[in-house]
């Protein structure tokens, strides 16, 4: 996705999209060090493992920052949008700690794993939000709602794997494969907006909110 | 009880993007004509219809394959299915259903036609590339 935007000539315009990718890859090159060096039931692979997924959330959440910049770019309200999200990120991190150490020995490893499940709870209703802003806004660049979508989709799935991971915690040998699954879900559906949308492309949202009465 | 909530909203909010993404990427390939060769292949003229999706399919995966292309055609296959699922239950009860679930099959098998011009002029370009090395 960073080389199709490259190519494109978008890194700096979806510059935070573009870090949380690049991380992405790293951190999918670290993984699989310490799963080579290691083994996939090793505590390092764990720790490691939850760690950096608590990195890519936080990752995440300033892309949906980013869009959300893009989104409200001609209001000129950036320096509000950035207090909010901190504030919000601040807010979430409080929450998972204060639920973590009511209930739990192993705060730090523990927080990790809170702090992801709680944002991508928040960053799925920050996105319908965001998704609701542009219906209203009337927002029309195609390339944009495309990846605010997307991201929709990988929120709302995330979300539910969690959910259903907390419901069944015992299905371990299912989500070994769809969490990797719905972890393609993103540099898919952004590669394809970059390669095949053009910046200039337009299209009305509300036809896509159209449903039959 | 809490992680039950968030599964039933998750899924719904899923539900929901999910379409409107789907409907996005049709929406773009919709701006884009066929060719006569495509037209012809396909037996697409102006308006595509649900019924021929899976024929368009099958000549699509006769088409080397394009790594960029092939999470959105997995993404519409999903869709259409979604769509015919909804055509055969929800549909039969609500006939202005019926017709949008129709028109929204009909505009999948546009997009894989789209796919299909995209896949065939690729091929070329390759065949070309290889004849001028």
């Amino acid at each position: 996705m960073v080389v199709c935007a490259l190519r494109k000539s978008s890194l700096r315009r979806y510059f935070f999209l573009n870090l949380y990718m690049g991380l992405s890859f790293l951190v999918s090159v670290g993984r699989f060090q310490i799963l080579y060096r290691y083994s996939i039931t090793s505590l390092e692979y764990n720790y490691f493992y939850f760690y950096s997924d608590a990195l890519l959330t936080i990752g995440l959440y300033f892309a949906l920052l980013n869009l959300y910049i893009l989104i409200f770019d001609e209001m000129k309200v950036e320096r509000y949008l950035r207090f909010g999200a901190v504030v919000l990120l601040g807010g979430t991190a409080w929450f998972s700690y204060a639920v973590i150490n009511q209930s739990s020995y192993r705060i730090l490893s523990h927080f990790a794993f809170e702090l992801s499940q709680n944002l991508y709870f928040v960053g799925l209703v920050l996105t319908y939000v965001l998704w609701g802003a542009i219906l209203k806004l009337r927002e029309t660049r195609t390339r944009l709602i495309q990846l605010v979508l997307a991201l929709g989709v990988y929120f709302s799935a995330f979300a539910a794997d969690y959910a259903l991971r907390n419901l069944s915690p015992n299905l371990q040998p299912v989500w070994q494969y769809i969490t990797p699954a719905l972890g393609c879900i993103l540099p898919a559906a952004w590669t394809y907006s970059f390669l095949f949308v053009t910046e200039e492309a337009r299209l009305a949202p509300s036809r896509l909110a159209a449903v039959p009465r | 009880m809490m992680a039950a909530f968030i599964f039933v909203v998750s899924v719904v909010i899923f539900l929901q993007f999910f379409v409107f993404y789907c409907r996005s990427l049709i929406a773009v390939s919709s701006k884009q004509a066929l060719s006569p060769e495509v037209q012809e292949v396909t037996g697409i003229q102006k308006t595509a219809s649900g019924e021929d999706f899976n024929r368009v399919m099958q000549l699509l995966h006769l088409c080397p394959e394009r790594p960029e292309d092939r999470k959105g055609i997995q993404a519409i296959g999903a869709y259409f299915r979604l769509l015919s699922f909804a055509g055969s239950t929800i549909a039969r009860l609500v006939p202005s259903m019926k017709m949008w679930t129709d028109s929204e099959r009909g505009h999948c098998t546009y997009f894989a036609a789209i796919a299909l011009e995209r896949r065939i002029s690729f091929s070329r370009d390759m065949l070309a590339q290889q004849i001028d090395a």
